[in-house]
């Protein structure tokens, strides 16, 4: 499984890529590959504000619907419209083109509470048969 | 609880298909992708695994049929080389499983039944068929490979030569196959021309790999064949097809055949009298949500029904299912509130199939 160089992870296998206050996230390549082909992505409206780990919003796929947890405190800033019409991107390139949201974020310490991209991958490792 | 292997397992190991337990068996839910599986499957040809279906073969003189008056299809007054669509009933009328009969000879007939009913199947057509009458459940002796795809009669003419074209939609014949004579089928769960093979198990993977080999020809889960069942308007047994409803109110009244006799009868001609009160229809959502198992239904804030099964549909761009609603509230194009696990969504009372115009009465001169 891809993972990203640079981006932080949850345990639920959402990431975020922090630039100053903004935060950019969306779904592993792990969680895309066991949804399976996305059909469906809720855009969250902008301006919905979402502690750390509660639910940010739903999506999806021919298997089942499921959350989306926040991996960070924040205000969504702007969602990824192109999900609307094409939620196949978050299977296609999840951590570019299949961002979901960007959020506006004010406690960076917040990140202790998430796993770098070495560390992700041994949780990954520790997940797979 | 362990699950049983059909004979292509490795060769859905070595295809890096995603398994999964269904009815049983370890069967391969997609190869990849379900919806680019889907979308193959119309355009061009694949296949599918399915030999965890079971088949019997029933021989017994057509002049004292007591399969005739066992399951709905009427096997006596089938010709040969024809094959129907059906129920075997309990005395309620409702569903143990629905099948397809093959009449193979005057006094022979192949029975193909749903992997999860085998058992059960066997015992109540057994106990109704006369001591003269034989059985023979030749479901581990036997594999099944579906093809389908409006490129499949290009597929199989190679493969076993013109003559292929000479089936119609229901019918089959024996054609020369790996060695052997083997019966293949123009009949499908796609809604697209397709063809079903049977052949002995030590050559399901030479069977499968000649198949593969074909450039045309590219492998299917089930999670493929289940939103191409749906968007076709088949239903499935175990979703649409229980035992708590009866065919009259899944809409199949056209394979009962009420001229003559068979278990459940009686119950079914008494609903007939009395009318139905729940019916099978499809709902089309506005949108891509996707309609689930047992999700409740409501019109103007009523709850009328459920959902039996749903998928995301690639080519409406939609999700769509088939539902249970109460009869008098099945209208066309009325909306409906379909109550998701996450959230709510609406649609439209929609009578499938959902796809039309498809390529499955395909007839070439």
């Amino acid at each position: 499984m891809n993972v990203k160089d640079g981006y932080f992870y949850s345990k639920e296998h959402e990431w975020v890529k922090i630039e100053g206050n903004k935060a950019k996230a969306g779904i592993s390549d792990y969680a895309q590959h066991k949804l399976g082909d996305i059909t469906y992505v809720d855009l969250p409206v902008a301006g919905k504000a979402v502690k750390q780990f509660e639910v940010l919003t739903g999506i999806e796929s021919v298997k089942a619907a499921s959350d989306i947890y926040s991996p960070m405190t924040g205000k969504v800033v702007v969602v990824n419209s192109k999900l609307e019409n094409a939620p196949e991107l978050v299977n296609k390139s999840p951590y570019e083109e299949g961002w979901i949201v960007e959020m506006e974020i004010s406690n960076l310490s917040e990140t202790s509470n998430l796993m770098n991209a070495a560390a992700y991958k041994t949780f990954l490792s520790g997940l797979e048969e | 609880m362990d699950h049983k292997n059909t004979v292509l397992y490795d060769e859905h190991i070595k295809l890096k298909a995603l398994m999964a337990p269904f009815a049983g068996w370890n069967m391969p839910i997609h190869y990849g992708s379900i919806i680019e599986e889907t979308k193959y499957t119309r355009t061009a040809a694949a296949a599918f695994d399915i030999c965890h279906m079971g088949e019997f073969i029933v021989t017994e003189d057509p002049a004292k049929s007591t399969l005739d008056e066992t399951i709905t299809n009427p096997v006596v007054k089938m010709k040969p080389l024809t094959c129907r669509y059906g129920f075997l009933l309990n005395d309620n009328g409702t569903p143990i499983d629905d099948l397809i009969v093959y009449r193979m000879k005057e006094d022979k007939w192949m029975i193909v039944v749903n992997a999860s009913n085998i058992e059960h199947d066997a015992k109540k057509i057994k106990a109704n068929l006369s001591k003269e009458a034989g059985f023979e459940d030749i479901s581990g002796a036997s594999v099944k490979i579906d093809l389908q795809g409006p490129k499949s009669m290009e597929v199989m003419k190679k493969l076993v030569g013109d003559s292929i074209k000479k089936l119609k939609y229901f019918q089959f014949d024996t054609f020369d196959l790996l060695g052997g004579r083997h019966i293949i089928s123009r009949t499908g769960y796609t809604g697209e021309l397709g063809y079903e093979l049977y052949i002995s198990a030590d050559k399901g993977v030479e069977l499968w790999k000649k198949l593969l080999a074909d450039p045309l020809v590219k492998p299917a889960g089930l999670g493929a064949r289940d939103i191409l069942r749906l968007e076709a308007g088949l239903p499935l047994y175990g979703d649409e097809l229980t035992e708590s409803v009866t065919p009259l109110e899944a809409g199949m009244e056209k394979f009962l055949d009420f001229e003559k006799e068979f278990i459940g009868r009686e119950a079914l001609l008494k609903q007939k009298r009395t009318g139905i009160t729940k019916k099978l229809t499809g709902v089309a959502i506005e949108g891509r949500r996707t309609p689930r198992h047992t999700n409740r239904v409501h019109i103007n804030n009523s709850d009328c029904g459920f959902v039996t099964s749903g998928v995301f549909s690639p080519h409406l761009n939609k999700g769509i299912g088939f539902m249970y609603l109460d009869t008098d509230k099945v209208i066309e194009g009325n909306e409906v509130l379909i109550k998701l696990d996450k959230g709510e969504t609406s649609g439209r009372i929609t009578t499938p199939p959902f796809i039309k115009n498809t390529s499955i009465k395909y007839q070439e001169a």
